[in-house]
């Protein structure tokens, strides 16, 4: 039960980016059709679930306090650590989709490398040290979050396609309108924000 | 009727010397009759007299019931707090309650109206196309879902927002994503919290709404009261309206809606609070100004059904989502409210008002058949959800609506891919 509500919690109440506007960059910039948008959407769930558990391991067993050796305290190098795992797993990532599907290969472009400085990974990693969760909620909080990513920006990416076919000043299109929708679809998330599923 | 063609004809202002004049003439022109132009030899497109205009209209027609009962509820709402006239019709006090309401309901309808419609005509004369219609409906629709209390600053802002953001933005009407009236809605909300929750919000005219509270009375309506109804009841020898500050509230009064009783204590809290089933079903308790008659809402969604120009299937299966979570909310136990009974669920706070009005919205919900049993059928199940479990929001359809509204086009997306690669698959096998 715990979990249900650590996964729901993540993906829904406390949205990635419709709620802490984490992982804007790829947000914006991919999520100009479906296909594509679900594309990476899978591709940051994937590297959110894989890198926070191996994230947690680290912590844990080599940065907290006095855990390689007595009374030394490794955890400022916590952040270049928690990138470099990243930054491996996107490559893993990039050689998997490169090889099975090149086509959203190259529909994604440079925007699959720069996942690993996606905000949202590294806030999920730094947001599971501070709330100190366990294993088992590290990798359902991973997945959680990726899901909620994946949802905001496949929902994006339908919207402005739809929007091809509007009028929209001149002004606004593009960039503009996806700033004002992000805001919009923020309202529309702060209908669940509020509820504490582990209260039932 | 030629006279009053011939007469627009001879006012029709010159579309190159003052083309803001020209829309707002064509506006109203087209708003008057339908225009005359036929289904032409070349072209795709049907030309139909039933055309846009006439459809919104038709849903404006529809909600004039639950206005007509709005601007008596207001003025019920407000004298039963005072402890005066506590019956529904009792007849000493059925003209003071008509005229107390429309005091209350025609500043927020003109304010509504005139924000709205003057973003509407300014950006049709600035785009250089007629006057869209769009805000015949979302202009209908706010005052209705609004509190009778709220102030009209408040009220014209959340207009503005709604208009420009939410739709101008977007390009016009027919273009928006989210539902304009809610996304008003909600932008009071989220900016005025105070002004839209709370026991005190939804009884019109007092400084508090519990023992201690008296009636008092903005400048606008001492000086209607005063010198427009006052004189005219003495002279019909009726009872009249008193001065600012002269009522108490009754002792025991405390302006809670049911759905705020409910969560805190269940049906038994709604019931040991002086409501009746009867009382929410006919729409006798505090509450935004047209949500709370169920029979009337009924009735306007009976016209749009048989009129098809709302979705029966929208509204099918929202009722069902609704009516589904409920029911599993009344096996699981977990608070109070998860007791009450799925079937009082449905007619409490403003369930069926949003079914029948919010989210049959052919704009913003989903276009697709089977998009739109997915899209009602979530709307239910979220809306109980927010409404049952979430202790921010007293009610939940206007955000769960909005929530749905932002997944509207990918239900749609995939509706589509999923039948365009049935056919596909159709084909290779033939």
């Amino acid at each position: 039960m715990e979990y249900v509500s650590i996964f729901l919690k993540s993906a829904f109440i406390e949205n990635m980016v419709l709620a802490y506007f984490l992982g804007m960059c790829s947000y914006l910039a991919v999520s100009k059709s479906v296909k594509t948008a679900f594309g990476l959407g899978l591709a940051v769930i994937f590297v959110l679930g894989i890198t926070m558990p191996i994230n947690w391991l680290i912590n844990t067993y080599l940065l907290a306090d006095g855990v390689v050796i007595a009374g030394v305290d490794l955890s400022f190098l916590r952040f270049i650590i928690f990138i470099a795992v990243i930054a491996s797993m996107v490559q893993l990532v990039e050689m998997i989709i490169e090889k099975f599907s090149p086509s959203l290969y190259n529909s994604l472009g440079i925007f699959l490398p720069l996942i690993t400085v996606n905000c949202a990974i590294l806030g999920g990693s730094l947001f599971m040290v501070s709330r100190s969760y366990g294993f088992g909620m590290s990798v359902t909080y991973g997945l959680g979050s990726g899901f909620g990513w994946f949802l905001a920006i496949i929902a994006i990416a339908a919207i402005r396609e739809k929007l091809r076919y509007s009028d929209v000043p001149p002004a606004l299109r593009g960039l503009g309108m996806a700033f004002i929708l992000t805001g919009l679809m923020g309202i529309a998330f702060m209908s669940l924000m509020g509820i504490d599923p582990s209260a039932y | 009727m030629k006279k009053i063609i011939k007469f627009l004809e001879r006012i029709e202002p010159d579309k190159k010397k003052s083309p803001l004049l020209h829309t707002v003439f064509d506006g109203f022109h087209t708003f008057l009759f339908a225009p005359n132009s036929v289904t032409g030899k070349s072209g795709v497109q049907i030309r139909d007299g039933m055309d846009l205009k006439r459809q919104m209209v038709f849903v404006v027609i529809a909600m004039q019931l639950c206005y007509l009962f709005g601007t008596y509820n207001i003025g019920h709402q407000h004298f039963a707090a005072l402890g005066m006239y506590t019956d529904i019709f009792d007849f000493q006090g059925i003209h003071l309650k008509l005229a107390y309401g429309l005091v209350q309901l025609l500043p927020i309808f003109v304010v509504a109206h005139v924000v709205g419609l003057g973003v509407e005509f300014f950006y049709a004369a600035k785009k250089g196309h007629p006057i869209e219609e769009g805000f015949l409906v979302t202009g209908a629709l706010i005052p209705l879902i609004m509190p009778p209390d709220i102030p009209l600053w408040i009220l014209a802002l959340a207009v503005l927002f709604a208009v420009i953001i939410g739709k101008e933005a977007f390009g016009g009407t027919g273009m928006n994503i989210l539902n304009i009236a809610l996304l008003a809605r909600v932008f009071v909300f989220f900016a005025y919290p105070t002004t839209i929750s709370g026991d005190e919000a939804w009884v019109a005219g007092l400084t508090q709404a519990s023992e201690g509270g008296v009636s008092t009375y903005g400048m606008f309506e001492t000086f209607v009261h005063e010198w427009v109804f006052n004189p005219m009841f003495s002279m019909l020898g009726l009872d009249q309206f008193a001065a600012s500050g002269t009522q108490a509230v009754v002792d025991g009064y405390t302006g809670a809606t049911p759905l705020a009783l409910a969560f805190q204590s269940g049906w038994d809290g709604v019931e040991s609070a002086g409501y009746t089933f009867s009382e929410i079903f006919w729409g006798w308790i505090p509450g935004s100004i047209g949500e709370t008659s169920k029979p009337l809402i009924i009735i306007g969604g009976i016209m749009l059904l048989v009129t098809r120009i709302a979705s029966w299937r929208i509204m099918l299966s929202m009722l069902v989502g609704g009516f589904l979570m409920a029911l599993i909310m009344n096996g699981w136990e977990a608070t109070p409210f998860m007791e009450v009974p799925a079937h009082y669920q449905i007619f409490m706070g403003s369930f069926l008002f949003a079914m029948v009005f919010m989210a049959t919205d052919p704009v913003t919900a989903t276009s697709t058949n089977t998009g739109k049993y997915i899209y009602g059928f979530l709307i239910g199940m979220i809306g109980m959800i927010i409404r049952v479990m979430n202790p921010a929001y007293p009610e939940g359809w206007m955000l769960a609506i909005l929530f749905l509204n932002v997944f509207a086009p990918l239900i749609d997306h995939y509706v589509l891919q999923a039948n365009i690669s049935r056919r596909l698959k159709r084909a290779a096998n033939a």
